[in-house]
């Protein structure tokens, strides 16, 4: 498996609308097809290896949710990418994929809110559980005392 | 949390342990709620989270001159290496080339960070198997000592003793001082001395051995499934270094093996760790010999918060801390300070594989398996 033959792989598959880069290799994808691209990207472009998962509020566009995936041996590196559109929250999870998602997955809830369908452990890890809000959404307001802690 | 009920119940009483955050061998604040059958652990709950500081939120709201020493308090046991990893992120995105004398003090620097982690380590490791090893304590302040050479050495460049703020974007901060070049050949001259000592004291000694082979095994396929990296990737059998895979700061200008070693059990984690202590001196030697003058920063002075501005892009810089994979995901909107900062921390995957292996163990083996997963949490929970 080379950079550019998992490239190629990866515009075969549905729901993947475009690919840039060879290292990583940043494809964005729609959601529903999310869960899909990553276990092709671990079955056949061999990425077994999961790195981490995040997000990014990009404000009036909404959450964008981030995976990069690994081939350690071939060296290839795959970045996946989903918008959840303005005001979404909802994502697919990548539990049932890479045991790895758990706990990147439930940082990014605790983070950012993103609700991930089929997460086995849907709660918060580093705030504790009774926080309101999620601190690193950009509408998060750092300077103002918030309850119940501040 | 694993489901309890698929493991085979045999009718005894179960009682849940809280193991932590308080507990002497807990390595930090982790609190793992234990659900015991006897000694054996049928389930673990991890909790996380008591020292989260929101580091990723912090560095959006300070300018990139600021965040390094920030950088140094997530895994403060090896600051260098997470200060690296933010400002490679930043030179990736704004291209700014460093000179060749700060990536090879960048390298000396980050060795003798892993050296002094390991030590950390290695004597907190053998102290938690505690009374097998004929009290630990002994390796400990051995450990300790040699940690504490490692330590000056710093303090003599940097004036700081564990949060430094060396690197900066575009070089680093300090060059040497003088007579440290000498200092440093005779620091690493001791401990790959006394590495013999340790080995002597522990690979011969027949309760280390029951203590640490065979127990917490971690699969090859289990320890990419959930991104385990470092010492504990290697001693599952996998050869996968960054300063090998993806070298950065001059790596590829040194010899170096990759240990590794197939068996997955605390004790390959134990012999990749020793081996990587002599390899990190191997590449300071080199590192040393072939030292080249010139500038240590391609921009030098820069201090002002307006000053380092970096276009608008997105990087991802890791290197091979001595837990492993330390990444930092910087999204810039070209101002001065990063639109979004995201750590990768090598502790937080390392750790998430508890839960996986620990379930089937005794309590005892609890213990020496957190050590030899070396969680530091400043790194876990950030």
């Amino acid at each position: 498996m080379t950079p550019e033959r998992a490239r190629e792989l990866l515009t075969l598959v549905e729901g993947v609308t475009t690919i840039e880069g060879t290292a990583p290799i940043v494809a964005r994808v729609q959601p529903e097809a999310w869960q899909a691209t990553a276990r092709f990207a671990k079955d056949t472009l061999g990425c077994a290896f999961f790195n981490f998962l995040t997000a990014i509020d990009w404000k009036a566009e909404g959450l964008e949710v981030i995976a990069r995936l690994d081939n350690l041996e071939a060296r290839v590196s795959v970045q996946l990418r989903t918008k959840l559109g303005a005001g979404g929250t909802a994502c697919p999870s990548l539990v049932p994929v890479y045991r790895g998602a758990n706990w990147m997955e439930r940082e990014c809830y605790d983070m950012f809110g993103v609700e991930f369908a089929g997460h086995p452990d849907r709660r918060r890890i580093l705030l504790a559980d009774d926080w309101e809000g999620h601190p690193l959404l950009k509408s998060y307001a750092v300077d103002t005392p918030h309850p119940p802690y501040r | 949390m694993p489901d309890v009920r698929a493991l085979d119940y045999t009718g005894s009483e179960r009682l849940t342990m809280n193991m932590g955050p308080q507990h002497p061998s807990a390595h930090g604040v982790f609190r793992a709620i234990l659900t015991l059958e006897g000694e054996t652990v049928v389930g673990v709950d991890a909790v996380i989270g008591y020292l989260h500081r929101c580091h990723e939120k912090l560095a959006e709201t300070l300018a990139y001159v600021q965040y390094p020493t920030i950088a140094s308090k997530t895994d403060y046991v090896a600051a260098m290496s997470s200060e690296l990893a933010y400002v490679m992120a930043a030179e990736q995105i704004g291209q700014f080339e460093v000179p060749k004398r700060a990536q090879y003090l960048r390298v000396i620097v980050g060795e003798l960070q892993r050296i002094a982690s390991h030590c950390l380590w290695l004597g907190t490791w053998c102290m938690d198997m505690g009374g097998a090893l004929g009290g630990g304590a002994t390796i400990f302040l051995y450990c300790i000592r040699e940690r504490e050479l490692v330590l000056d050495l710093f303090e003599s460049l940097v004036g700081a003793r564990l949060l430094y703020g060396f690197h900066q974007v575009g070089g680093v901060r300090y060059d040497l001082p003088d007579g440290w070049v000498q200092q440093c050949r005779r620091t690493v001259d001791l401990i790959e001395q006394r590495l013999d000592e340790y080995e002597g004291m522990l690979a011969d000694n027949p309760f280390f051995t029951m203590r640490t082979r065979g127990v917490g095994v971690i699969s090859a396929a289990l320890a990419q499934d959930v991104g385990v990296s470092g010492p504990l990737l290697r001693g599952s059998g996998i050869a996968y270094d960054l300063r090998r895979a993806q070298p950065y700061s001059s790596y590829g200008d040194f010899a170096f093996d990759v240990p590794v070693r197939p068996a997955g059990d605390c004790e390959a984690r134990y012999l990749v760790r020793m081996v990587e202590f002599r390899q990190s001196i191997r590449i300071i030697r080199q590192a040393l010999d072939g030292l080249p003058p010139g500038p240590i920063s391609s921009r030098p002075g820069v201090k002002s918060l307006a000053q380092v501005k970096v276009p608008k892009g997105e990087a991802y810089a890791r290197v091979e801390g001595p837990r492993g994979e330390v990444g930092c995901y910087l999204v810039s909107d070209g101002s001065n300070k990063p639109y979004r900062m995201k750590w990768r921390g090598a502790s937080f995957s390392n750790l998430a594989v508890l839960p996986h292996i620990l379930p089937g163990t005794s309590v005892a083996d609890v213990v020496a398996i957190m050590g030899s997963v070396d969680p530091v949490f400043g790194e876990v929970d950030r």
